[in-house]
């Protein structure tokens, strides 16, 4: 075993060795860092504001490089998927009811618990803003997506387990993953240039994608046992 | 010295890809996995970097102000929400592993069967 370790350790100092050398080389050979050299910023500049979107990261993202997002946005389904198929009960498990948990966070204190829910309102509107500002001010359907997926688990992290279980039913989730992937298809191949609108079915899938990601995760944590 | 931006991305590479190959753990091999994948985003960033530019959104500067290259930035944005999600795919397998196998040391892992 030890010298398989210490054979792996060789192959991989040779191979960083190799890495430095080739990568130093590349390096020297690119534009100086901070330079005025930037061919595709500026083109994707102009044409940003030719098409009207002032947040530049959104035109290239759903107008100029639309086709390639729509690959990005199919490998974010397709492990989210994955995922969601890796973590179900398996063999000899079985899966508990959620409403026989009252599983928290270990102890939260009273005072957590009074800032914790009127953020989960505050939160999902900041989600909301961030993806359906994103063409004119910083944010999109990515940003915006991860903040709604993440904010429905404040309730979670303040409450406890079964109240997060009422107000995200899975299966509606599972119905808005895949309903704003194929409307991001759609989209993408045949209405490119629509920021808007992209905005809005990326961010809807990125949230659930998290949202069923987390469920799955919690399902691991919480509900599925061997039973003896 | 302009381009030490770009060598600690290389640096940053080399560190992930060393944490996999002497791990001992299969989630802090995700973790590592992580790490050498911020190398990218830190190598187009500072591909994109302009001295003297602000961000390249124009909804409260006027037009032809120096930015920052969007381009980069959008592959940037989509790589962190697409690498979030294949991270959790792969702690998926981690928990799968860990259940069927027992262990998560991938040394102690050798064949496919059982």
């Amino acid at each position: 075993m030890n010298a398989v370790r210490g054979l792996r350790l060789c192959l991989l100092a040779a191979g960083s060795l190799g890495f430095a050398v080739l990568f130093t080389l590349a390096v020297l050979d690119l534009p100086p860092f901070g330079g005025n050299f930037h061919p595709y910023g500026d083109r994707a500049v102009r044409a940003s504001l030719l098409r009207g979107t002032p947040n530049t990261v959104s035109s290239v993202n759903f107008d100029q490089r639309s086709l390639d997002t729509l690959g990005e946005e199919l490998i974010l389904v397709a492990s989210a998927l994955g995922a969601v198929v890796l973590l179900r009960a398996v063999r000899r498990e079985e899966e508990d009811e959620p409403a026989r948990h009252h599983l928290g966070p270990a102890d939260v204190f009273d005072a957590l618990r009074v800032t914790g829910y009127p953020l989960l309102p505050v939160t999902v509107l900041v989600g909301v803003y961030i993806v359906a500002h994103g063409q004119l001010s910083p944010g999109g359907g990515f940003q915006g997506g991860v903040v709604l997926g993440t904010a429905l688990h404040l309730l979670y992290l303040t409450g406890d387990y079964p109240a997060l279980a009422r107000i995200r039913p899975v299966p509606l989730f599972e119905v808005g993953e895949t309903a704003a992937a194929a409307v991001f298809v759609v989209l993408a191949l045949a209405f490119a240039g629509q920021v808007i609108a992209s905005n809005v079915a990326v961010g809807v899938e990125v949230g659930c994608a998290f949202v069923l990601v987390l469920a799955k995760f919690f399902e691991q944590a919480l509900l599925i046992r061997v039973p003896a | 010295m302009a381009w030490a931006a770009y060598l600690v991305a290389g640096w940053i590479l080399l560190a992930g890809i060393y944490g996999i190959v002497t791990s001992r753990n299969l989630v802090h091999v995700v973790v590592c996995l992580s790490v050498a994948q911020s190398a990218t985003y830190l190598l187009l960033l500072s591909v994109g970097f302009r001295q003297g530019a602000t961000a390249p959104v124009f909804s409260d500067i006027r037009p032809g102000r120096r930015v920052v290259d969007p381009v980069v930035q959008a592959m940037t944005l989509t790589d962190v929400v697409v690498g979030a999600t294949v991270t959790a795919l792969l702690l998926a397998l981690a928990v799968q592993v860990a259940k069927r196998r027992g262990t998560v040391d991938p040394d102690a892992l050798r064949t496919l069967e059982r």
